[in-house]
């Protein structure tokens, strides 16, 4: 039973990376990495890592390629002619590359000392605590390394908040005939924060008549 | 199945996605394949994993999951910052780092 489920499964995980590779149409190729993903859980499960099948899922097939299947909704699939403008030569050299690749990493795995390698891996008892389920993955989480789980934390937060300052809307706003940017735009004026000091633009005609400007804003959307 | 196996499947899925890297212009698919290659490499771990039931690689096959969401997240918001500043998505155009 298991030799079936693993070549079904790496048949399809393969399948699922050359669709990957090879399709011209984004969203296609964002459909082929889900079969690809899904199958490589299949393969986790036979190898008895039962928390990282379900992570796979969740947070790869399920969340992950929703914001892929946004971005390229929102983009545009553009189809992208395979021939391309790259010459048949420099593509020919990455075919060639990745086939050394390849033969490299076999020879590394196929020939190494490692006796294991021709077993099917430590002993197996299964159990509530056995080696994958989720309270083996979440008591070395929280003891051994509870620093790698907490620094993943903080990149998390990282990346989020890079992936908003990123992707924000950019251009500010006009106000009259004039340009301000966005920032100076949420402030009201004549507050005398440091900002508008190292700018060298506090607004005269909005100290004046401060109602002015922020009605203005209101009017172009303030630029949300 | 010997473990042997699961490590030449990951062989041949981070090949294919180097290949992907190298061909492809759209970053959009060159995003794509660079999860290629990082599922490839937790395979791997993950087998290895399997082969001295030893819990670490499992860790660390789920902390390179994190890092591959992050590196998503950062990508999709400079393909979507260059939609919007209507720079053509395509790495070829995008050679030069300065404006």
């Amino acid at each position: 039973m298991a030799p079936v489920a693993f070549f079904a499964a790496s048949i399809l995980a393969i399948a699922g990376a050359i669709g990957v590779v090879s399709l011209a149409n984004p969203f296609y190729n964002v459909l082929a990495l889900v079969v690809h993903l899904i199958s490589l859980a299949a393969l986790f499960l036979l190898l008895r890592a039962e928390f990282v099948a379900a992570a796979q899922i969740v947070v790869y097939a399920g969340a992950v390629m929703v914001l892929y299947v946004f971005v390229v909704a929102y983009v545009g699939g553009q189809d992208e002619p395979l021939g391309g403008a790259t010459g048949g030569a420099s593509k020919g050299l990455a075919y060639l590359f990745a086939g050394a690749l390849l033969v490299e990493i076999c020879i590394a795995v196929l020939g190494s000392g490692l006796k294991m390698l021709h077993t099917e891996g430590a002993g197996y008892a299964p159990g509530t605590h056995a080696f994958g389920t989720p309270a083996y993955i979440g008591e070395l989480l929280l003891t051994k390394f509870l620093f790698p789980f907490e620094a993943a934390s903080i990149l998390l937060l990282v990346a989020a908040v890079a992936a908003v300052v990123l992707a924000r809307r950019r251009g500010g706003v006009s106000v009259g005939d004039e340009q301000i940017p966005f920032l100076t735009a949420l402030r009201a004026p004549g507050t005398g924060t440091m900002a508008e000091a190292a700018s060298g633009r506090l607004p005269a005609a909005a100290l004046e008549e401060p109602v002015a400007l922020e009605r203005e804003t209101a009017e172009t959307g303030g630029g949300w | 199945m010997d473990i042997r196996w699961y490590l030449v499947v990951s062989a041949f899925v981070f090949s294919i996605g180097a290949t992907g890297v190298l061909t492809r212009r759209n970053p959009l698919v060159i995003l794509l394949c660079l999860e290629l290659m990082l599922n490839a490499a937790n395979l791997a771990l993950i087998a290895f994993a399997r082969m001295w039931g030893n819990g670490d690689g499992q860790i660390f096959a789920i902390i390179v999951m994190v890092v591959a969401a992050c590196e998503v997240t950062v990508g999709l918001g400079l393909i979507v910052a260059m939609y919007r500043r209507r720079i053509p998505i395509d790495v070829d155009e995008a050679r030069e780092l300065h404006g």
